[in-house]
């Protein structure tokens, strides 16, 4: 069909302000940083970082999980809800997203602390400090807390969409609710999970600033690494070669999950 | 299971808001710092009224964010469109491009992106290039991922007969897609625009390289604020943004059930007419 | 449809209308003939806040050149957009080893001093510098130290007066550190006697093992979060400019500073112009501007820096301007040594040296990572498989 078309602007857009940008990655990670002659090195460094890779992935991975999980509640619920309440309750989950992504994480970083807010009022009733900052937790929770909208999003928008005789001809059928939810709604919403998950993990996966302001001494994460060969270090080469490394690992991830979806096409559009 | 997910809703919004709080109460407090409540006071609105540097700039960064949105939904929802007809190796070739913006880190997404500025520059004989015209190019690339992912769900979950049916019943494609496919894909549209402008409005790292003299947008000026700590009227700021936005959404509510209760067979009151629809769809 | 999506952008339109208006009072930066493009580090001038004075403001008023005023959170940063291109700056603040690494690298352009007639009143002790020895490219800002902050309800004062305090089990999880590889390990090096600008690969292993010590006992790495932490104490030591510490004095009275006997970073940041600026008369006059008493005092009073200018500490209150520790003794200053370029070799050896500090240690939490991931794998791969028999078998039985 014609259709198809309507994605040229996009593709075209796509290949000049992704893919030329990308070659210049490719281009800068088997470049020497100093001669600028060709050279493997950048890419033979990677065996020290790959511990760093593996961290982050897992991190990203339990976020992307966590907000699954606390996501689809939501989601449900304010699918439930009235029209006009639905589109109040989508709004106020985007709203904190407006506010400065810094401040909120300063603003973990004040509720959290040793000497922080929530200690403080634990202090005020006899509960000693407790190590809620300076951990991977911490880490964690900054994560879910930035990305969970971005899971809620298209969970709610699909879950919406789930034709609601579909759940009662299920109930007639004899499935209690729990059966109900793994048979029908849960497979009905397999597209909204695929996007929200990747809208999640592959962000995540990169994130710089939270681990230095709500992680420990040792919570370096891969974006952290990156970001500084292109700050402090001066070795751009062995930064894109990082990310490159980073941008295939990720993609190799996206794709085993789509293996997940990508046959079951049929299940999701009825 | 109805209980457990509005507690855990309820427990959500909490978790979402909590920080938010922090913020509001902050941006009255004497002192400096967010946890020590020294005492209450506006001196902090006041300190954001008179600065002359922090309103233009949140007021570039919301032309930077609407336009951005605009455009990168308007050329994503028609993306997806076509992404969606396409055969399998294709389909998967524009997924891959689009996953890309999300995986690079952002600095690199950056620093890539001026480079490429910075040489068509050097073609065009351009001295200055950078400015509000790379900064837009810079955020329309890395909303589409977003616009495109929460776009697509909702064609994948659309009945493709939707389309063939209407066309039979006489439209043309143009008509078939306002009609009928577009009400069908709106949330994953609105949403999509949603994030966008969120993504925009709060983006600092990938701006930071390719904005240039003349138009510079408030997260870049907050994220170079290192050399001393935060004054108080950047609370005050946001939590003036806050309650701004929280107002133009409540007006809009309000506007919209209006609508609906007036006219009872207008767009807003879609639920009704989807009913309508599916009962046909069954039916037929 | 149509009438809700006009009525959402007609919204939009009034909305961004109404704030244009609101601000077209703020926004009006008069449009003068010339415009100057100023790059300079976030919150590093007087803005206007608190009272201060509005420097660019004062200056637009002054000459009227307009002011383009740009930010940066580092040196680095300020380098890579320099060096990326794309635009043109006229005037830019780096501190004194970048400058020395742009003047390397033929970026700044040499400066006309007959439009910096102030240029005469910058004190001795900052002219023929390190880095720019011959005074050609670089006229100083502000200059500073670096010390230890400590809070005197925690620390015994029996236990200051060298680096060791950093590297004190007795106060272990309440020390911070820089939380960047030229600072920390120009401590470290000073601690050990080296000089802070070694490019000697023994050398920098050797600091790099002693910020390993260092580690256990550290909090956290850290920039501008030291302010917030050594206010309420969530931290009790830690090294950062003489400076920021006045500042933070006036949140804790507590806290106090010492220099520490081995040795410290004395610093120096300094006005240039790049070599592709287009404007360089104007900017000189903005220079020029920023070097008198005045306005020198004025914005360094709010800055908390010292002020290279003679006769600015006139403008200044008596109390910063008699500071010892803004302006310490000549007996204390000739301890300071400034950082100058390294090598791009030595750099990137102390960067990956500084990467392997920051990440050694958390074994623990990367076999948690490494025990995850493979148990996510390993579900993945059973879901799949059993994914995969269940639709054969649903063939199976749709064929039977």
């Amino acid at each position: 069909m014609k259709r198809q078309f309507l994605s040229g602007p996009y593709l075209v857009w796509m290949l000049v302000f992704t893919i030329i940008p990308l070659a210049i990655v490719v281009y800068y990670a088997f470049t020497d940083s100093i001669t600028g002659a060709f050279t493997l090195e950048n890419m033979g460094a990677m065996g020290t970082y790959f511990p760093i890779f593996l961290r982050s992935i897992w991190l990203a991975v339990v976020s992307a999980l966590i907000c699954l999980v606390l996501g689809y509640p939501v989601a449900w619920c304010i699918a439930q809800e009235k029209p006009s309440a639905q589109r109040f309750l989508y709004m106020l989950v985007m709203l904190p997203m407006c506010i400065s992504f810094l401040l909120r994480t300063l603003a973990w970083v004040s509720l959290l602390e040793d000497t922080g807010i929530i200690n403080r009022l634990l202090g005020a009733i006899g509960i000693g400090p407790l190590p809620l900052v300076r951990n991977d937790g911490a880490v964690i929770l900054g994560m879910v807390y930035n990305y969970l909208p971005y899971m809620i999003m298209p969970l709610y928008t699909v879950i919406m969409k789930i034709d609601h005789r579909l759940v009662e001809a299920a109930q007639d059928l004899g499935c209690d609710s729990g059966q109900v939810f793994l048979r029908v709604t849960l497979p009905l919403s397999v597209p909204g999970i695929v996007s929200g998950i990747t809208m999640v993990f592959v962000p995540a996966v990169s994130t710089f600033y939270i681990s230095q302001k709500l992680g420990g001494t040792t919570s370096t994460m891969i974006g952290d690494v990156i970001e500084s060969q292109f700050k402090t270090a001066y070795n751009p080469n062995l930064g894109a070669a990082l990310s490159l490394v980073l941008m295939v690992l990720v993609l190799a991830c996206v794709a085993v999950m789509n293996r997940f979806t990508g046959e079951d096409e049929s299940v999701a559009t009825i | 299971m109805r209980a457990l997910s509005k507690t855990v809703t309820i427990l959500v919004f909490v978790f979402l808001y909590i920080p938010m709080l922090v913020l509001i109460v902050a941006s009255f407090n004497t002192g400096t710092d967010m946890v020590v409540i020294k005492g209450y006071t506006l001196a902090n609105y006041n300190a954001l009224f008179q600065d002359g540097v922090l309103l233009p700039l949140l007021l570039n960064s919301i032309i930077i964010s609407v336009i951005a949105a605009l455009v990168s939904t308007v050329l994503g929802t028609a993306a997806t469109l076509g992404i969606h007809r396409m055969g399998k190796r294709m389909r998967r070739f524009a997924m891959f491009l689009t996953n890309i913006p999300l995986t690079n880190p952002e600095i690199v997404t950056g620093v890539s992106l001026a480079l490429l500025f910075a040489f068509a520059g050097q073609l065009m004989k351009i001295k200055t290039i950078l400015g509000f015209g790379t900064l837009l190019i810079a955020h329309i690339t890395f909303n589409l991922p977003y616009v495109i992912l929460s776009v697509q769900p909702k064609l994948t979950q659309m009945d493709p007969n939707l389309t063939a049916a209407a066309m039979d019943l006489g439209c043309t494609p143009v008509q078939a897609f306002f009609k009928v496919v577009l009400h069908e894909i709106l949330p994953g549209v609105i949403s999509g625009a949603l994030m966008a402008f969120t993504m925009s409005l709060d983006d600092f790292v990938i701006s930071y390289f390719v904005y240039g003299p003349g138009f510079v947008t408030l997260p870049v000026e907050i994220y170079n604020y290192t050399k001393k700590p935060l004054h108080p009227k950047i609370y005050a700021l946001f939590t003036l943004l806050f309650l701004a936005i929280l107002l133009v959404m409540l007006l809009m509510n309000i506007l919209q059930a209006r609508d609906t209760a007036r006219h009872p067979g207008s767009p807003a009151a879609a639920p009704k007419k989807r009913r309508k629809l599916d009962t046909r769809r069954t039916e037929s | 449809m149509k009438k809700k999506l006009c009525r959402v952008s007609a919204l939009a339109l009034v909305l961004v209308l109404a704030l244009s208006l609101a601000f077209t009072g703020t926004a009006s930066a008069a449009k003068e003939a010339v415009t100057i493009n100023v790059y300079n580090w976030g919150q590093y001038i007087s803005d206007g806040t608190d009272g201060y004075i509005d420097v660019n403001k004062a200056f637009t008023e002054a000459t009227g050149i307009g002011v383009n005023y740009m930010t940066y959170d580092s040196n680095e940063t300020m380098y890579t957009k320099l060096k990326t291109g794309g635009a043109t700056y006229d005037v830019i603040i780096p501190s004194d080893y970048m400058i020395a690494r742009l003047i390397r690298e033929d970026m700044l352009a040499e400066l006309n001093f007959d439009n910096i007639p102030n240029y005469a009143l910058v004190g001795d002790a900052y002219k023929n510098t390190a880095f720019d020895p011959e005074n050609k490219y670089s006229v100083p800002y502000t200059w500073g130290t670096v010390g230890v902050i400590y809070n005197t309800k925690y620390v015994d004062e029996a236990d200051t007066g060298s680096w060791d305090l950093l590297w004190n089990e007795k106060y272990k999880g309440k020390i911070l550190m820089f939380d960047n590889p030229r600072d920390a390990f120009g401590i470290a090096e000073a601690y050990l006697g080296y000089s802070v600008n070694t490019e000697s690969s023994a050398e920098l292993n050797a600091a790099a093992d002693l910020l390993l010590k260092q580690k256990p006992v550290v909090q956290d790495y850290v920039m501008d979060q030291i302010f917030d932490k050594m206010e309420h104490e969530e931290a009790w030591i830690a090294p950062y400019y003489a400076g920021d510490y006045l500042l933070m004095a006036d949140e804790n009275e507590a806290l106090g500073f010492y220099f520490p006997k081995e040795g410290f970073n004395f610093f120096i940041d300094s006005m240039c112009i790049p070599k592709n600026s287009e404007h360089q008369a104007e900017a000189e006059a903005y220079i020029n501007f920023l070097c008198s008493p005045e306005i020198s005092g004025e914005n360094l009073e709010y800055l908390g820096y010292s002020t290279p200018i003679e006769g600015a500490r006139d403008y200044m209150d008596p109390e910063t301007a008699e500071s010892e520790i803004a302006y310490p003794p000549e007996s204390v200053l000739e301890k300071g040594t400034s950082f100058l370029a390294l090598s791009t070799e030595a750099t990137q050896e102390m960067d990956s040296l500084w990467l392997k500090v920051k990440t050694t240690g958390g074994s623990k939490a990367i076999l948690i990572g490494v025990i995850g991931l493979a148990v996510v794998i390993v579900v993945a791969v059973i879901l799949l498989l059993l994914r995969k028999s269940k639709k054969a078998k649903r063939k199976n039985l749709y064929t039977k």
